[in-house]
């Protein structure tokens, strides 16, 4: 007896637990929760956090993240308006807020990612093919340091729209469309953006033989300035050979002409006696054992050799 | 001993064990409640680590480290988050094994770090970004997936930045400021997700031109130290020629100074002898006259060999002359 009424005690203190736990649920913090019954939600759904209650077994708890959630697109390849074929790499986040919306018609996170892909990747693929590459590349109209010689024309291009704003119209052309499924999106961006492999190996052929030029340019530079210092050097020495050459001639010049003058002054005197002493003078240098001299009998020396008078 | 199988069957069914065991049971039983009671009771935080509590699944409180209790079993919940330790993500390259050699893990990140620059090149930039978990609240409960999103972020911000340099700049002076300004941006960008996350630094790691691009850029420096190499050699140079002629310079100069100065004496020398002799002169003109002729040809006729003294009224002399050898050698 005592035995069964233990056992009964035990089943009915089961079977109260079990509809107990089964009335009683937690949402989390990083929860919300759509109540429904037979399938139909009943209610609205259950952001705060805590212990609730809910009818046994007839009403199913449906829990969805209430966090900000993550959407990264896969890359794709799409043509800018210029043309050029590049990889585009975009990511986004978003957030379910409006969870019985979201259950009805897109089910789960899956079926999220399903619908953003769709519009995400379409919108991306429009605004990028009415865009040049340039303004998804570019952000400001940021003035940039180029000392290179042949930089594309449009990378001095003004900017319209910009990175941002490319991502920017993604994002409230998207956003327009997420209502419906009961999700926010907070942001879009572009994680990646890269040439096609054609493209990038044209562009390493630019910019390699942008680098020669530029190579090229130094090294004339090089020898355009040494060439340079080279003639300033010229410059310097005639400068300086010839200044000295001027100085130097001045200051003969002028000791000649005080020589002069004192020679004047001195020979004025007696200009006569002058040339006599120095023609007398000049024979003792200007005759020696090479001369020969021929002397007539009329010369005032040898004059007494034939005539005694 | 002797095979009984009725003794088995007995010892088997005792009859006090199940009694004996009943006790056991309910102190086994209290001992285990008591430990799984203070086991979910107590709970220490380490010193780098803060804990979040929840109960029943909403935030309460966030304790520091050490000792403490909470309600037990799943009623409160723990979650310990590291908020001192610098979290480190590594983009275009991966550490494998930290050290004092350390050893980067082999492969092709170039996914990750091969970005456009503002004037349509192509670099490889290689950076870092440390963070610290700032808000333990936010970065449980508001992102999901929260260092997924870190990395997103910071490749889309690192590519915004460097979009907007070019080339030469991503590689070479602009490379702090590329650094701090994707910081801004991605600090930004963290804080409007709410991600609790603080960006202690961004740095640069290495910024590269693409690989098949690198001998060119190497063949650029090279040009570059050529150019500097000519100018210094022109310099030398100069600096060598320049004060030479300096110096000869001066040398022809002091050469005219004395030049000049020996000719004003020399002047003034000849002027004075001629004056002294003119002053004797002009004592006794005709005497001195006549001395100074007979003696200047005393001196000067023994000198020469060949003298002709001939009569005036002479002709045909130069005939003669060439008869006898002299000045005519063939």
């Amino acid at each position: 007896m005592n035995t069964t009424r233990l056992v009964v005690i035990a089943v009915a203190l089961f079977l109260g637990l079990i509809v107990l736990s089964n009335s009683l649920y937690v949402v989390d913090m990083t929860q919300q929760v759509v109540i429904t019954q037979f399938g139909k939600p009943i209610g609205s759904a259950v952001a705060d956090p805590g212990l609730k209650i809910k009818v046994p077994f007839v009403q199913k708890v449906n829990a969805f993240d209430k966090r900000i959630l993550e959407w990264d697109g896969s890359p794709r390849q799409v043509p800018t308006r210029d043309k050029r074929y590049i990889w585009v790499d975009t990511f986004a986040r978003w957030r379910i807020v409006d969870p019985l919306k979201f259950m009805q018609s897109v089910t789960d996170e899956n079926g999220a990612h399903a619908r953003l892909d769709d519009v995400i990747d379409a919108i991306t693929r429009d605004l990028l093919t009415s865009h040049d590459l340039i303004e998804v590349v570019r952000n400001t109209d940021r003035t940039m340091e180029i000392f290179e010689l042949d930089v594309p024309r449009e990378a001095t291009a003004e900017i319209m729209v910009g990175r941002l704003g490319i991502t920017r119209e993604v994002l409230e052309r998207a956003q327009e469309q997420m209502p419906r499924y009961g999700i926010e999106l907070i942001d879009v961006q572009i994680k990646r953006v890269n040439y096609v492999e054609e493209v990038r190996q044209k562009v390493y052929e630019r910019m390699i033989s942008e680098r020669q030029r530029i190579a090229e340019r130094y090294r004339s530079e090089g020898q355009g300035q040494s060439a340079e210092i080279r003639g300033q050097k010229e410059k310097e020495l005639q400068r300086i050979t010839s200044e000295a050459y001027r100085v130097a001639e001045e200051l003969k010049g002028n000791a000649d002409a005080d020589a002069a003058a004192i020679y004047a002054a001195a020979f004025g005197r007696d200009p006569e006696f002058y040339s006599f002493l120095r023609t007398l003078e000049s024979y003792k240098t200007t005759l020696d054992s090479e001369s020969t001299i021929i002397l007539t009998t009329d010369s005032d020396y040898f004059r007494l050799l034939k005539d005694m008078k | 001993m002797k095979y009984d199988p009725e003794m088995m069957v007995n010892s088997k069914r005792a009859p006090k064990l199940p009694e004996l065991n009943r006790g056991t049971l309910q102190w086994v039983a209290i001992a285990v409640l008591a430990i799984i009671l203070l086991s979910t009771t107590f709970y220490s935080v380490a010193t780098d680590e803060v804990g979040v509590v929840k109960r029943m699944g909403a935030y309460t409180r966030t304790v520091q480290s050490g000792l403490h209790l909470k309600l037990p079993f799943a009623i409160e919940k723990v979650h310990k988050v590291r908020v001192k330790y610098v979290f480190k993500e590594e983009f275009g390259f991966a550490t494998e094994r930290p050290g004092v050699r350390t050893v980067y893990r082999r492969g092709d990140f170039s996914a990750e770090s091969l970005m456009l620059t503002g004037d349509l090149n192509a670099a490889v930039v290689e950076w870092i970004v440390q963070y610290r978990i700032s808000d333990p609240v936010q970065y449980l409960f508001k992102v999901r997936g929260v260092p997924e999103t870190l990395r997103d972020i910071a490749e889309a911000s690192m590519r915004q930045i460097v979009g907007d340099r070019s080339v030469t700049e991503v590689l070479t002076v602009g490379r702090r400021e590329v650094a701090d300004e994707a910081q801004l941006v991605m600090q930004k960008i963290l804080d409007e997700y709410e991600t609790g996350i603080q960006i202690e630094t961004v740095n640069l790691k290495d910024v590269n031109p693409p690989d098949p691009v690198k001998p060119s850029f190497n063949e650029v420096n090279e040009a570059k130290q050529e150019k500097e190499r000519l100018i210094n050699e022109a310099w030398s140079e100069y600096n060598k020629a320049v004060p030479a002629a300096e110096g000869e310079a001066e040398r022809v100069i002091r050469d005219a100074e004395g030049y000049a100065l020996a000719r004003v004496n020399r002047s003034q020398g000849d002027a004075e002898r001629f004056v002294a002799v003119w002053r004797e002169y002009s004592k006794a003109r005709d005497i001195t006259k006549r001395r100074l002729y007979l003696e200047t040809m005393t001196e000067i006729l023994p000198l020469i060999p060949d003298k002709f003294i001939v009569d005036p009224e002479l002709k045909n002399l130069i005939p003669l002359l060439q008869l006898d050898g002299k000045g005519g050698g063939e």
